[in-house]
C-alpha cells in the first residue's frame, strides 16, 4: 500500500490511523508545514473507507505544542535524557536488587503502539522478571480477554465489521456506539437501511444510540447476564440450538443451560428480574431466535462490570449454542474502546497474559524464554491494575513506570490511588502533556514521548486489523517514542535483546515470536510479516491477524471450522454466577453512578480537550438523572449537584432528562482536576473488581446526591487552562483562540483577581468591574491591546448571551472602545461612540464637535450656539480653538 | 428713565449677571461694572491655560469693548471701590468718583489664603488667583526657577501643571494624604497623584508646611517632618476666602461670605450678592456653574420675576487637570453602601457609583467623565436605576441599549 496518498482535495497525505477508538479508521494527514495538519478520511482503509466521526475530523485542531512536555524532567528540573535514563535504571537497579523484581511495575496504556508495548512487556516480564504490566486496558477490554479465554482458549474476536454489513439483526448491549464508535454506527444503519436489518439495543439508558433501535431493553444495572441467560433458555425450550454444533465443537452446554435455567427460567421471571416488559423481553428473543445472521455486539456495559466475564460468557453462551459464530453476517463482538487495546493484548501487554497469546503455563514460559533468551522470566501473572496501585500504597511495589495514561484520573477510587502515587521510591511518567493529575501526583522523572502524529509503528483494530500508524511531523523538542526510552532503559539495566535500531525490527521479532513453535496452537500468529523489509513494513497495508507464514493475507473470520484453541479443541460454555451487583443501594446511597463517554471527548481531554469544534457539544461535565429522582434530591435542572459515594465525592451540573432511568444517574469520565475543580468521576468509583478479569465496575457504584449552592455564578475565559479559586466550581472547555470555564463560586473578590492574574503574563494590564450589591465581579486581562482573560461572575446568574466576550477573545486586537465596554457584555458596535467630553458642562463628546465643524461652524461661538460647548465656564475653548485650526480648510 | 444698578466686581458672575439683564430687558437699568484689576471681565477658569501656554491672555477676555458699549453697560475696570454709603445708596470708588445706585450687586468674588506661616511675605512668594499672578509666574518661569506649590486642591493642581508645562521644576506640597480630598475618593486621588507625576510634578503627600526659606528671596521650603525643598518661587495655593470686605463695612450680614436669601437679596434689599463672595444657605460656592445659575435668579428678579429663586446647586466637579477628565458629584462615600466600581489602570479610567436604596447617591469618575451629567442627572431626580444597573458604569448609551433590549 502506498504510505502516501493525494486528498480528495488534491494535498499530498500521509496514511494514518486515528488515535481514538477501536474502530480504527484510516486517516490521510496534510501537513501544513507549521506544526499541523489537514485531516480526511483515507477512502483506501477498508475500516471507515474515508468516514471520520467528530473527534477524528477535528484531529488537526489537537496537534499544537503549547500543552506539550518537550524535554526530560528529574525531580523538577530539567534534565539531559542520558541522565534522566540513567536516574531511571539505577533506580529500577536498585530497586529490583533490594525488594526483587515485583518491587517494580509498569502501567501502560490502549494507545501505545504494538512496538511500545512488545519492548515494555519484554523489558518486565523476561528481564526483570516480573509480570507486573498492566495496561488501561485492564479498564477496558480485560472482561471480554478472559470471556473469550475460557469460551475459545484464545483471546480471539472472530468476526470482522463486513459482519455487520451482512447481518440482519445487530444487538448492542452496553454499548453506545452512536457516540463511542460513530463510523462503526454508521456502518451499521447503512446495513439498516440496504438489508432492512434490525437493531436492538440493552442499555439501562436511552442514548443517541437507542434512538435508531426499533427495540430498546432498558435492562436493570447488572442483568444482561439475565438477559442472555433466558434467550438460552429460549434457544433450547424453542428448539433452535444447534445440535450439530454443539455437539461437535463444544462441551459444558448442560450445565451452563442448568445454570441459565436457575437464574432465568422463563419469559416473565427474566423480564421480572430485567426489569422488563414481557413483551418487549418476547420480542427480543423472538428476534434474535429466528435471525440466522446475527451480530451480539458489546462493550464497556458489559465489560466494565463486576460480572463483566460471566457477561461475555452469557452471550458468547447463546451464538455457541445457536452455532452462529464465525460465519458470515453473524457472531458475537467486542467493541474496543482504544485504538491499540487489541495490539496490547497481541504482546501480552497485561499482568495475566505473557507474551503473543501465551500464558503463564510452563511451556509458554520456557518457550517465550528461549525466545527472548531471557535470564528473569515472570513465572506467574503480576498485579492487575486495581491490585497494582492496592499494592503500591501498601508499600509493596516502590518502582512505577506510567506510559501514555492517566491512572491518577481513570481508575476507580482515584484520591486513593494518588495517595499510593506519593509512596512510591521511583515514580516515571513518559507522557506528551506537560501537566495532568497523573503528572501532579507527584511523579519524580517526566520523559517526553512521542505524540500522534510523530509516532511510528502499527496498531490493531476491533476486528484484528493491524494498520500502521506513520508519522507525518517531526519529533518536536526532545521528545521520543516511548519504546526508544524502554529500550534505553533496558541497556542501562545490562539486558542484551533491546537493540533496536527502528520500528520494522522490533515488529519483526514481535511477528516471528507469535510464529515460534506455533504450528496452529495459538490463534495469534502474524510470522507471515516477520520478514518484512522496513521498506516493506512502512508500506504495510491493513491486514487482518493471523498471518501465518506463506499466508498472503490474514483472516477475516476466525473459528470457521469449529476448531478452538481449547485444550480439547471444542468451544466451552460457561455457567455464570446468579446476576446480582456488586454493592446494592442503601438509605445512605439510594442511587447507582453509571459511567461514560461523551461523543466528542476522549478519555481525559488531554487533546480533545484542546478542541473548539468538540469543547461545543457537552461544555460541562453532567450529572444525569431522571425528573423524579432530581425532585426528590432536592436537584434543579441547570444547577450543580454533589455525588458522594463510600469512596470520594464530586460536582456536576445537572441535568434532569427522560433519558434515564429511576435510581440510575449518569455523568461523564472525562474531567479530570486539570480539566475542572472537582468532577473527576474516578473519585467516586468503588473498587469493585470482576473476580476473573479484574475489570473494575465503573457502571453501578451506590452513591448519594445533594444540591450544591454557590453564592455567586459566571464564566472565566482564558488561552490556557489553570486552577481557579477553591471554594469553586469550574470546568474548562476548548473555545476559538482559548478556553472557557463555567464558573459557580463562593471564594471572595481577591481571589478571583488574583487566578484571573495568573491566565495572563505578568506584564498584562487588568480591568475590573464591581458592583457590591450583586456580588458583580467582572475582569478582563489584556496584553498589547489583546484579551488574554476574562471572568464575569455574579451573585444572580449572568447573562446567558455573552457571544461578545467570546468575540472580543476571538480578535486579536481591542480597540479601545470595545475595551471601553468590555465588561458591560454590551457590543460597543451598538453603542455611539463619540469619544472623550470635550465641554464638561454640557457634555458635548469630540465627535459631536467635529461633526459641528464639519457642519459649517467655524468659530468657538458657532460651536457654543449650536451645541452649548464651550459657553459656559469655558474651560474647553482652548480645546475648541484647537480642533477649529485643525479642521479649517487650507486654502490654496 | 433707567434706574442706576452698580455691579461692584468684574469676574466671571459679574459679567453674566450684564449680560442676564441686558438679554432680559435692555434699557430697564443703567448699568455700571466696577473692577479692581486692570482688565475687562476675563474667563479666570482660563488661568491656568494661559499658565500652561494652551491660550493667549488675550483670548480669555469674556466680552470685548464693544459688547460692553453695545449694550449701554459702563464698565469701570481698574477702579477699587473705597467704601458704599446705604443711607446715601452711592458707591463711593477710590478715585474719589460717586456713584448713586438704586440696586447694588456684589459680585466680588473672593481672596486667595496665605497660609499663616513665616516667610509668606518674602519675594517670590506668590498666589494664583488673577492675570497678575499669572503674569509674575510666567516672569519668574522664565528665569528657570524651582518651584513649590502649596496646596493639592484645584488651583494648587492646575499651578502646579501649568508651570511644569512652562518648564519648571514642580513640588507639589499637600497637607493631607491624598489630593483633592474633598472632591475625590482615595482611590482618584492616588490615580490623579500618578497622572501628575507623569506630567513632571513631584508630589509630595501629608507635607505640612512649616516656614518659607529665605531672607528676602524664598529660598524653598520646610516641611514639618523636617524636609526641606528647594524653590525660589513659592505658589500658594491653599484655597479662598469669600471677598466681602466691602460688605461688612457697609454693616450689611456676613458669615464667612455675604449672607444672601432665595433671591440673592443681602440684609438690605436693595442689596444683592452673588458668586464666590455670597454666601447662600451657609454655602459659600467656588465654582462657576453655581455663579451662573445664581446670576439666571437675580436677574429674573430684578427684572420683576418674584418667583425667581435659588435652591442652591448639586455639588459636582466636573473639570479637566492635566489633561485627566474628572467629574464628582453627590455623596460618594461607599461606607456601608453598594457601590459599582469600574476600574481600568493602564488606560487611565475610574469609576465609581454609590447606590443607596436602588438610587445613585454619588460619582466619582477619573479619566473618562463622559457621563458625568448624566450621572449628576440621576442622583438629582433620585430615579431607580435598578433596570439599567448592570451597564450603568458604562454610560448613558450603553444602558439605553440595556433598557431597550
Amino acid at each position: 500500500m502506498n504510505t502516501l496518498a493525494e486528498t480528495r482535495l488534491g494535498r499530498a497525505a500521509v496514511r494514518t490511523i486515528c488515535p481514538y477508538c477501536g474502530v480504527g479508521c484510516g486517516v490521510l494527514a496534510s501537513p501544513d508545514g507549521a506544526g499541523g495538519a489537514a485531516i480526511e478520511g483515507d477512502e483506501a482503509h477498508p475500516s471507515n473507507f474515508g468516514r471520520l466521526c467528530s473527534k477524528g475530523s477535528a484531529l488537526g485542531e489537537t496537534l499544537g505544542l503549547e500543552t506539550r512536555q518537550l524535554y526530560p524532567v528529574v525531580r523538577g528540573a530539567r534534565a539531559t535524557w542520558d541522565a534522566a535514563l540513567d536516574h531511571v535504571a539505577s533506580n529500577i537497579g536498585r530497586i529490583i536488587a533490594e525488594h526483587g523484581p515485583d518491587a517494580v511495575a509498569f502501567y501502560l496504556s490502549g494507545q501505545l503502539l504494538t512496538e511500545d508495548y512488545y519492548v515494555a512487556n519484554k523489558l518486565m516480564k523476561g528481564f526483570i522478571g516480573s509480570a507486573n504490566v498492566d495496561t488501561n486496558s485492564r479498564l477496558c477490554m480485560s472482561s471480554s480477554v478472559a470471556g473469550h479465554k475460557r469460551a475459545f482458549g484464545s483471546d480471539t474476536v472472530p468476526g470482522c465489521y463486513e459482519d455487520l454489513d451482512e447481518a440482519d439483526l445487530l444487538v448492542l448491549t452496553g454499548s453506545n456506539a452512536a457516540w463511542c464508535h460513530p463510523v462503526l454506527f454508521q456502518r451499521m444503519a447503512k446495513a439498516q437501511e440496504r438489508r432492512g436489518a434490525r437493531l436492538v439495543t440493552i442499555d439501562p439508558r436511552r442514548t443517541a444510540t437507542s434512538e435508531a433501535a426499533s427495540l430498546h431493553l432498558s435492562v436493570a444495572p447488572g442483568r444482561d447476564g439475565t438477559l442472555f441467560s433466558g434467550l438460552l433458555v429460549q434457544l433450547a425450550d424453542r428448539g433452535h440450538v444447534d445440535e450439530t454444533f454443539v455437539n461437535s465443537h463444544t462441551e459444558g452446554f448442560t450445565e451452563a443451560l442448568a445454570r441459565a435455567r436457575q437464574i432465568a427460567p422463563t419469559i416473565a421471571a427474566t423480564a421480572a428480574a430485567a426489569r422488563l416488559s414481557e413483551r418487549d423481553v418476547e420480542e427480543f428473543f423472538d428476534l434474535w431466535i429466528s435471525t440466522e445472521r446475527v451480530v451480539t455486539l458489546y462493550s464497556q456495559g458489559v465489560n466494565q462490570s463486576s460480572q463483566g466475564a460471566d457477561k461475555v460468557s452469557a452471550i458468547l453462551n447463546c451464538h455457541l449454542a445457536a452455532g452462529r459464530i464465525g460465519r458470515e453476517g453473524m457472531g458475537p463482538f467486542s467493541l474496543t474502546g482504544q485504538p491499540n487495546a487489541m495490539g496490547g493484548r497481541e504482546v501480552g501487554g497485561l499482568a495475566n497474559q505473557l507474551a503473543a497469546h501465551m500464558g503463564f503455563s510452563p511451556a509458554d514460559i520456557d518457550r517465550v524464554r528461549r525466545f527472548w533468551n531471557a535470564p528473569n522470566m515472570a513465572v506467574r501473572e503480576g498485579l492487575k491494575a486495581v491490585d497494582l496501585f492496592e499494592a503500591i500504597g501498601r508499600g509493596e511495589v516502590k518502582a512505577l513506570w506510567v506510559i501514555g495514561t492517566n491512572p491518577a484520573v481513570s481508575l476507580p477510587d482515584v484520591n486513593r490511588v494518588r495517595a499510593a502515587l506519593g509512596k512510591l521510591e521511583l515514580f516515571v511518567v513518559s507522557e506528551n502533556v506537560r501537566s495532568n493529575d497523573t503528572l501532579r501526583a507527584g511523579a519524580h522523572v517526566i520523559l517526553p514521548a512521542a505524540a500522534w502524529g510523530e509516532k511510528d509503528g502499527t496498531v490493531t483494530n476491533s476486528e484484528r486489523r493491524i494498520s500502521r500508524q506513520r508519522p507525518f511531523l517531526p519529533l518536536p523538542g526532545e521528545a521520543r517514542p516511548d519504546w526508544w526510552a524502554v529500550a534505553q532503559a533496558a541497556r542501562r539495566l545490562g539486558f542484551a535483546g533491546f537493540e533496536f535500531n527502528n520500528v520494522s525490527e522490533i515488529f519483526a521479532e514481535h511477528a516471528a515470536l507469535s510464529g515460534f513453535e506455533n504450528d496452529g496452537a495459538r490463534d495469534f500468529d502474524i510470522s507471515g510479516l516477520a520478514d518484512l523489509k522496513p521498506r516493506d513494513y512502512d508500506s504495510l497495508a491493513p491486514a487482518q491477524w493471523p498471518v501465518r507464514r506463506g499466508e498472503a493475507s490474514g483472516r477475516r473470520r476466525l473459528f470457521s471450522d469449529g476448531l478452538f484453541y481449547t485444550a480439547s479443541g471444542k468451544a466451552r460454555f460457561i455457567p455464570i454466577d446468579p446476576p446480582r451487583l456488586a454493592e446494592a443501594t442503601s438509605d445512605r446511597f439510594p442511587f447507582l453512578l453509571n459511567t461514560g463517554r461523551l461523543r466528542d471527548q476522549w478519555h481525559t481531554m488531554t487533546r480533545t480537550g484542546l478542541s473548539p469544534r468538540l469543547g461545543g457539544h457537552s461544555a460541562e461535565p453532567c450529572l444525569s438523572i431522571h425528573p423524579d429522582d432530581a425532585a426528590s434530591a432536592g436537584l434543579k435542572d441547570g444547577h450543580l449537584a454533589r455525588v458522594a459515594s463510600a469512596e470520594g465525592a464530586a460536582i456536576f451540573r445537572v441535568q434532569v432528562t427522560g433519558t434515564q432511568q429511576r435510581g440510575e444517574v449518569f455523568a461523564p469520565i472525562h474531567w479530570s482536576h486539570e480539566t475542572s475543580s472537582d468532577s473527576c468521576v474516578g473519585a467516586l468509583v468503588h473498587r469493585c473488581v470482576d473476580p476473573e478479569s479484574g475489570q473494575p465496575d465503573a457502571k453501578a457504584t451506590p452513591v448519594a446526591l445533594a444540591p450544591v449552592e454557590m453564592r455567586r455564578a459566571g464564566f472565566v475565559l482564558a488561552r490556557r487552562r489553570a486552577a481557579l479559586p477553591a471554594q469553586s466550581y469550574w470546568a474548562w472547555q476548548a473555545i476559538e483562540g482559548g478556553f472557557t470555564a463555567r464558573v459557580e463560586t463562593d471564594a471572595p473578590d481577591e481571589e478571583w483577581v488574583d487566578a484571573l492574574r495568573g491566565l495572563g503574563p505578568r506584564e498584562a494590564s487588568a480591568l475590573s468591574l464591581r458592583d457590591t450589591g450583586q456580588g458583580v465581579f467582572r475582569s478582563g486581562l489584556i496584553f498589547n491591546d489583546r484579551l488574554v482573560a476574562a471572568s464575569f461572575l455574579a451573585a444572580q446568574t449572568p447573562p446567558s448571551d455573552w457571544t461578545v466576550l467570546r468575540e472580543a477573545f476571538a480578535d486579536e486586537r481591542l480597540d479601545p472602545a470595545a475595551r471601553r465596554s468590555l465588561l458591560s457584555g454590551r457590543r460597543a458596535s451598538g453603542m455611539p461612540d463619540e469619544g472623550p467630553n470635550v465641554c464638561a458642562c454640557f457634555g458635548v463628546a469630540r465627535g459631536r464637535i467635529e461633526a459641528a465643524i464639519e457642519a459649517g461652524c467655524n468659530d468657538v461661538a458657532s460651536i457654543g450656539k449650536s451645541l452649548k460647548a464651550g459657553s459656559n465656564c469655558g474651560s474647553c475653548i482652548p480645546e475648541l480653538k484647537r480642533m477649529l485650526a485643525l479642521r479649517r480648510p487650507v486654502m490654496a | 428713565m433707567s434706574e442706576p444698578l452698580v455691579i461692584v466686581g468684574q469676574g466671571m458672575a459679574a459679567a453674566r449677571l450684564a449680560d442676564e439683564l441686558s438679554a432680559r430687558a435692555l434699557g430697564r437699568y443703567a448699568i455700571v461694572v466696577i473692577g479692581a484689576e486692570p482688565f475687562r471681565a476675563y474667563n479666570r477658569v482660563l488661568l491656568s491655560s494661559v499658565l500652561a501656554g494652551e491660550i493667549a491672555a488675550a483670548d480669555i477676555e469674556l466680552k470685548p469693548s464693544q459688547w460692553w458699549e453695545g449694550r449701554g453697560v459702563t464698565n469701570l475696570y481698574g477702579s477699587p471701590v473705597a467704601g458704599v454709603d446705604r443711607n446715601a445708596k452711592t458707591v463711593r470708588l477710590e478715585s474719589g468718583l460717586e456713584l448713586p445706585y438704586s440696586k447694588l450687586v456684589f459680585a466680588t468674588g473672593s481672596h486667595p489664603i496665605r497660609l499663616p506661616r513665616p516667610g509668606m511675605d518674602l519675594q517670590g512668594v506668590m498666589t494664583f488667583r488673577t492675570m497678575g499672578d499669572v503674569d509674575a509666574m510666567l516672569r519668574e518661569a522664565a528665569l528657570g526657577r524651582r518651584a513649590a506649590v502649596i496646596g493639592g486642591g484645584l488651583l494648587g493642581l492646575e499651578a502646579a501643571y501649568g508651570l511644569a508645562k512652562a518648564g519648571v521644576k514642580v513640588t507639589l506640597i499637600h497637607v493631607v494624604d491624598r489630593l483633592m480630598e474633598r472632591q475625590l475618593d482615595a482611590s482618584a486621588a492616588r490615580l490623579l497623584a500618578e497622572a501628575m507625576r507623569t506630567k513632571g510634578v513631584e508630589v509630595m503627600l501629608e507635607a505640612e508646611t512649616d516656614f518659607i526659606v529665605g531672607t528676602d528671596r524664598a529660598e524653598g521650603v520646610a516641611l514639618k517632618n523636617g524636609i526641606q525643598i528647594e524653590a525660589d518661587l513659592v505658589v500658594c495655593a491653599v484655597g479662598v476666602r469669600p471677598n466681602a470686605d466691602l460688605a461688612r463695612a457697609a454693616g450689611l450680614a456676613v458669615n464667612r461670605g455675604i449672607v444672601v436669601d432665595d433671591a440673592m437679596a443681602t440684609s438690605d434689599a436693595d442689596i444683592f450678592a452673588l458668586g464666590e463672595c455670597a454666601e447662600h444657605r451657609g454655602v459659600a460656592y467656588g465654582l462657576v456653574e453655581p455663579a451662573y445659575e445664581q446670576a439666571k435668579v437675580l436677574a429674573r428678579r430684578l427684572t420683576g420675576d418674584s418667583r425667581a429663586a435659588f435652591a442652591g446647586s448639586t455639588l459636582a466637579t466636573n473639570l479637566k487637570i492635566a489633561g485627566v477628565a474628572l467629574f464628582s458629584a453627590g455623596d460618594f462615600n461607599d461606607a456601608g453602601r453598594e457601590a459599582i466600581v469600574f476600574e481600568d489602570p493602564a488606560a487611565g479610567v475610574y469609576k465609581k457609583l454609590v447606590i443607596e436604596a436602588g438610587r445613585l447617591v454619588g460619582a466619582v469618575l477619573f479619566g473618562d467623565a463622559v457621563d458625568g451629567l448624566w450621572y449628576q442627572d440621576l442622583i438629582r431626580s433620585g430615579a431607580s436605576i435598578e433596570s439599567i444597573r448592570d451597564t450603568l458604569a458604562f454610560g448613558q448609551a450603553a444602558s439605553s441599549l440595556s433598557e431597550a433590549a
